[in-house]
């Protein structure tokens, strides 16, 4: 099975360039990061690439697959086309070979107060809420900040500093959509203007690549209609 | 020393749950605290659990804690500390709505309250019907609560240090712990982070089986840094084998599926769980399930082709019931296996799941060795919570749902001491400048091109490389020290670990590049296994006895005469030391060890 990747060590490269590699005896259902251990460990060791639990929940292994981004523990090398092209999370600086500097993306996700705001008194027993006022974060809070809706973003790549982005704008709305957050004024307002919320075009890359099955541009939508109700 | 040097109150090594509900406790007191972690904080291991949080909430179920502490203390085949186990049970209720108020999104019952679900070795009054005593966010509850701890780490401004490697702890001659060395991943630069106090919250080393549910990173790095820094580790030959990993795969499928209805079946499609726990069947304690599993495939009843397997059914609970409480492990049906459990039962096998032994702990999460007189003496200033330290709450087996709760409490626990702690030492000790050449050296020798060349022109077949000893040392685990033991198995399993020691001696790796060198990471890491591994198979070969998980073929019995109590394993010269078991709780009777039946 024939693979090309994309290697830059800044140490060493003036410029990034396309690697090949060449594996065999890969069993049926072979997850993606498994191949790419096993060029790591039998033929480049320098081959670097982040990954942690194997099974899609820790967001790790973001990676351009054949040009769509996903995670390359519980991507299947069978369907995938030869040679499997894999590079780095677009629009982002390359620390690198396929290790990206998430920085931008992190601090989007920390300016919409990614964390539950209470304002009356505490009581001593949980906040009660419905199994339908829950049912509304289903969809939101299973994101696990993989980074690849927001790099496949093209609204993104233009203002990643000015646009919150995809990923960062599905928490807004997980805290928004949640019945025990008392700071919805104060989310909306922080959201105004024509970028960090505006600059969606419901493209609708998000949605495409999302490992976990999840719809930013619809959060976005919500966020929306919650603004204008809120302004009516 | 020409390396960064930054001060804090308190160092945090780990971001999981553990260490993140330290960090917080400690931030909301405004003390100064740096969290250091190899890999960003949401990648941490606490994300992979699953089924839930155990609390006696009594929101399904009569419930209270002193119930939950016997189900925990007879889990634990009677080797936990009962006075710890009884802080934590007591403790656990409020941690619970904390976690809440956080913003953790627990599913919810029709009246508003927290979803609890019945979980392995859980009952009400003593022995009676079974409880439902975990808390759950579906089959996501790990994931719910690190992200939240972490979000409201960010909120409360907690430094992290995040894509740091610690490599090891730093002391003085008089053996107080004064922070750590680190270096940044991303550019290799040094840092010394000195610190009042150090909390290590590192997690376990399932790494160190061939077939496990944990994540690459659970290389018990936290662990391997007190073995070196002359503290022991106590009670390593309990590891438990999770009932239901995916079979030949490793991924968890949660309790939470037997929870919710779900049995097993062997290759004659029957319940085989009612013969070895005719009450509790298939949410008996752990232990129990693993090895029946393995004798119904030992005795030829497995599943499949090869009969290699057991299949876990559940398509009788309905679409509904799996997609709205069993979402995670269909997806990762689906996506490891092709099957829909809706429709199909999964293929399972007992898979190493979690590492019962640790650093010795109190139940202030202070690290506490034998010194002096007593037994158990404090290290002032360092603490361990979660998965790398022992309280010891869960003896010789865990029960499930007790592993997240352990975190947030002996978490909390260590933050709130500390900051005690804090009030009476305001200054930081001097840092005397040898102390850091040991961890010097151990960095340089994977940054020394010349390493590798040297082994090969002197003698060229005997330099092995990291992911292959990394390999062979996984597959001597799981051969001489897995679900079942005998003597000559773990003598063996001793001597191969030792010679995976010697081999690493001549271990080469070959980037010794400076920018996220990801190959130096896994050799140190593989470094600190080696140690994980050889304390886990001498303890092993040392208990004569079956206690829990530590499943002895040539002694079946528990022996409670001459073998209840602690081990500790010391790294010098691999010495075994004994302490006793805390028998007695903190203001209820002790639980008497007794027959242990499901």
């Amino acid at each position: 099975m024939l693979f090309t990747i994309y290697r830059f060590n800044p140490e060493t490269d003036e410029t990034p360039y396309m690697q090949e590699y060449d594996l065999s005896e890969i069993k049926p259902g072979t997850m993606l990061r498994d191949a790419l251990l096993r060029i790591k460990n039998e033929q480049d060791e320098s081959l670097s690439f982040r990954h942690s639990c194997g099974e899609g929940v820790c967001g790790s292994d973001g990676m351009n697959i054949n040009g769509t981004n996903g995670l390359a523990c519980v991507t299947s090398v069978d369907g995938l086309k030869q040679p499997i092209i894999i590079r780095p999370l677009p629009g982002m600086p390359v620390i690198r070979d396929l290790v990206i500097d998430m920085t931008q993306f992190y601090t989007q996700y920390r300016a919409v107060k990614p964390w539950l705001i209470v304002k009356d008194p505490i009581p001593e027993v949980e906040f009660k809420q419905t199994p339908e006022q829950r049912d509304k974060l289903d969809g939101l809070y299973e994101c696990i900040l993989c980074g690849c809706c927001s790099t496949a973003c093209p609204s993104f790549w233009w203002n990643p500093v000015k646009f919150r982005g995809p990923a960062a704008l599905l928490q807004s709305w997980r805290f928004l959509a949640d019945s025990r957050d008392q700071a919805t004024a104060e989310r909306l307002e922080e959201l105004e203007g024509p970028y960090k919320l505006y600059r969606c075009h419901s493209i609708m890359n998000c949605v495409d690549v999302c490992p976990k099955n999840l719809n930013p541009t619809k959060a976005i939508g919500h966020i929306k209609k919650l603004m204008l109700k809120n302004m009516l | 020393m020409n390396i960064i040097t930054r001060k804090f109150d308190t160092l945090v090594i780990g971001a999981g749950g553990a260490g993140l509900r330290a960090a917080l406790q400690l931030s909301h007191a405004d003390a100064k605290v740096a969290v250091v972690s190899k890999v960003f904080p949401t990648r941490s291991h606490t994300v992979a659990a699953q089924g839930g949080m155990n609390a006696a909430l009594g929101n399904v179920t009569p419930d209270n804690w002193h119930w939950h502490m016997y189900d925990t203390v007879k889990g634990s085949d009677y080797l936990g500390d009962q006075d710890a186990i009884e802080y934590m049970c007591r403790a656990a209720p409020d941690t619970i709505i904390e976690l809440e108020h956080f913003g953790v999104p627990f599913s919810r019952l029709e009246n508003g309250r927290i979803y609890q679900r019945p979980f392995g070795g859980q009952s009400q009054n003593f022995g009676g019907d079974q409880a439902a005593r975990t808390c759950a966010a579906a089959d996501r509850t790990g994931h719910a609560m690190l992200h939240t701890l972490y979000q409201q780490n960010i909120r409360a401004k907690t430094h992290f240090f995040d894509e740091f490697f610690a490599v090891d702890l730093l002391k003085n001659k008089a053996g107080d712990v004064l922070g750590a060395i680190a270096y940044d991943i991303e550019t290799s630069e040094k840092i010394i982070i000195e610190a009042k106090t150090t909390l290590i919250a590192t997690g376990g080393a399932g790494q160190l089986f061939r077939t496990n549910t944990n994540a690459s990173i659970n290389t018990g790095d936290g662990m391997a840094m007190a073995l070196r820094a002359g503290i022991p580790l106590q009670d390593m030959e309990f590891f438990q084998f999770h009932p239901t990993g995916v079979a030949g795969k490793g991924m968890l499928i949660t309790e939470g599926v037997r929870g919710e209805g779900g049995y097993l079946i062997n290759c004659d499609g029957e319940r085989f769980m009612e013969r070895y726990a005719p009450h509790a069947k298939d949410l008996a304690s752990r232990d129990v399930v693993s090895r029946a599993i393995a004798i119904e495939i030992r005795e030829g009843r497995g599943c499949g082709s090869n009969k290699d397997h057991v299949l876990l059914k559940l398509d009788h609970l309905g679409s509904d019931v799996i997609k709205k409480r069993l979402p995670g492990i269909r997806d990762t049906s689906l996506t490891f296996l092709g099957i829909d459990p809706i429709e199909e039962p999964i293929p399972v096998f007992p898979t190493a799941h979690y590492t019962m032994g640790g650093i010795p702990t109190n139940r202030n999460g202070e690290v506490v060795v034998p010194m002096g007189i007593g037994g158990e003496e404090v290290i002032p200033g360092l603490y361990a919570a979660g998965e790398c330290a022992c309280a010891s709450v869960h003896g010789a087996n865990r029960l499930g749902g007790n592993s997240l709760l352990d975190i947030v409490v002996f978490g909390r626990a260590a933050g709130n001491h500390i900051i005690d702690f804090l009030k009476s030492h305001h200054y930081h000790q001097i840092l005397a400048d040898d102390c850091i050449d040991e961890a010097l050296a151990r960095l340089e020798r994977w940054e020394n091109p010349l390493h590798k060349q040297d082994e090969e022109s002197n003698n060229s077949s005997e330099s092995y490389s990291v992911p292959q000893l990394k390999e062979e040392l996984q597959q001597v685990m799981e051969e001489k020290c897995g679900v079942f033991r005998t003597e000559k198995v773990l003598a063996e399993g001793v001597e191969k670990v030792k010679q995976i020691k010697d081999k690493f001696e001549h271990a080469y790796i070959t980037d010794h590049s400076v920018i996220f060198n990801t190959a130096r990471v896994e050799a140190l890491e593989l470094e600190n296994l080696i140690e994980i591994g050889l304390a886990t198979v001498i303890s092993a070969l040392a208990r004569k006895e079956s206690r829990g998980a530590h499943s002895r073929v040539d002694y079946e019995i528990r022996d409670d005469e001459s073998w209840m109590k602690h081990s500790l394993y010391y790294m010098n010269d691999h010495r075994l030391n004994y302490k006793p078991v805390h028998t007695k709780a903190l203001s209820v009777d002790t639980f008497p060890p007794k027959e242990r039946v499901y």
